[in-house]
């Protein structure tokens, strides 16, 4: 890969670093962990660079990723990238494991508890043992869980016993 | 055949598309179907966060079915896109079981109906991760993720009513006559799903019937719930003889697309 390919590459791992999930605003696709992988390359014709995004959705049926797509490519867009195609891609599946320390804590002070680790994924046994949540506004663990589904496909729904505040816990997957 | 009127429902005619696109088409139909019967209890659900559960679930239903839509669309080729195929394609083209067109009933019915589907989508995407076709298999691996939260839930709720209330236990027994003749369905191969197994792209499902069974066994048995054996099984969906629930859904689903030819959100 030549010189300006290298500098390029990272130009565009900078841009998608300001592109911010539509349904948690807190968090960049970067964070996230939905962003696999960037190639460019010069095009045959003219000269310019030319490559792909390839992302990978959160859940199957996430509307966000729609917005996302279109994000990603106004964005490059604008900074000169004219000829970026995003690739979708579903293998490996996309895991919370995935989301970057600071993205975990940019989620806790967004007012939303971050992911546990992967060992606490989920298996399809009945009422099994609950994982504890830390409440994100007073860090008590003395938390209950309302509803496994939330707002968005990828949180659940805790309250705090402690300050009685109700918050939503990003669950691991 | 001339006249769409003589298009029987019972006919005979061979399966227009290749085997591997019917066998995709037969998994997103199923997906989208249940996902689109699952969506009525939006802003109906019993309490507001199993509103949102259902719903939830239904997202990801829907996401799935688009998944296999766009693998089918591009399989098939011709100007086919996700759309055309859940729009455009009338009752006999719908390749899913009976089960998951059957009305949503009450909410035992609800929860009883997802999860005899769920624990057979559990079972049947755990194989189809190793199926030869790289994108059946990233899809199945990407789906038994959501399809697992969805077992967990509705098991759940199976042994909560089954073991609830007398009210709640009479309406889970109902919800059984009412759904168990379609559950034979799921484990008898259609043509294409015979030929995909075969192939190693498809799964076996006659061959995920024990893990089914037991699996309802042991929740049916924490929910003080019967067991049915030797119940006459209702088949032909997957070979697009279906119940006449489905052209209302389809009715109501691509009305829009019917009536305004192309029109975009």
């Amino acid at each position: 890969m030549s010189e300006v390919q290298k500098i390029e590459k990272q130009a565009v791992w900078n841009i998608l670093e300001t592109i911010m999930d539509p349904e948690v605003p807190a968090l960049s696709i970067i964070d996230l962990g939905i962003v696999r992988d960037v190639q460019l390359q010069v095009s045959h014709c003219g000269g310019n660079l030319e490559g792909a995004v390839t992302i990978t959705p959160t859940y199957s049926g996430c509307p966000a990723m729609d917005v996302i797509q279109m994000n990603i490519k106004m964005a490059l867009f604008e900074k000169g990238f004219k000829n970026i195609e995003i690739k979708m891609q579903l293998s490996p599946a996309w895991t919370t494991d995935w989301m970057s320390e600071k993205g975990k804590e940019k989620l806790k002070a967004y007012g939303i508890a971050p992911p546990n680790s992967k060992q606490h994924v989920c298996t399809p046994d009945a009422f099994q043992k609950e994982e504890s949540i830390q409440c994100p506004h007073c860090n008590s663990y003395h938390t209950k869980l309302i509803s496994r589904f939330g707002s968005t496909a990828c949180k659940a729904l805790y309250q705090c016993e402690e300050c009685r505040e109700p918050f939503d816990y990003f669950k691991c997957h | 055949m001339e006249s769409g009127l003589n298009k029987n429902v019972f006919s005979k005619a061979p399966p227009l598309e290749g085997f591997r696109e019917a066998y995709t088409i037969c998994l997103a139909d199923n997906a989208l179907i249940l996902g689109h019967r699952n969506s009525e209890w939006c802003g109906h659900g019993p309490v507001l966060e199993q509103d949102i559960a259902i719903t939830n679930i239904s997202l990801d239903l829907i996401g799935q079915a688009r998944n296999f839509y766009q693998y089918a669309a591009v399989l098939t080729g011709n100007n086919t896109t996700e759309d055309s195929l859940a729009y455009l394609r009338d009752v006999p083209d719908f390749k899913n079981c009976l089960l998951v067109e059957q009305p949503k009933g009450d909410w035992a019915s609800t929860v009883l109906r997802q999860f005899f589907f769920s624990t057979y989508q559990y079972f049947l995407y755990t194989q189809l991760k190793k199926s030869s076709d790289e994108q059946l298999a990233a899809i199945a691996e990407k789906s038994l993720k959501e399809v697992t939260y969805h077992l967990r839930w509705s098991s759940e709720w199976v042994i909560r009513l089954g073991d609830g209330t007398a009210e709640s236990n009479a309406r889970m027994n109902k919800a059984i006559d009412d759904f168990w003749m379609y559950t034979g369905e799921l484990f008898v191969p259609a043509q294409y799903e015979a030929i995909a197994a075969q192939e190693g792209f498809g799964v076996d499902v006659s061959a995920l019937k024990n893990e089914w069974a037991d699996k309802v066994k042991n929740i049916f048995e924490e929910a003080t719930l019967p067991v049915q054996e030797n119940t006459f099984m209702q088949t032909g969906g997957k070979e697009g003889k279906h119940t006449e629930h489905l052209g209302f859904i389809l009715a109501e689903m691509q009305f829009m697309q019917r009536a305004y030819p192309n029109s975009e959100w």
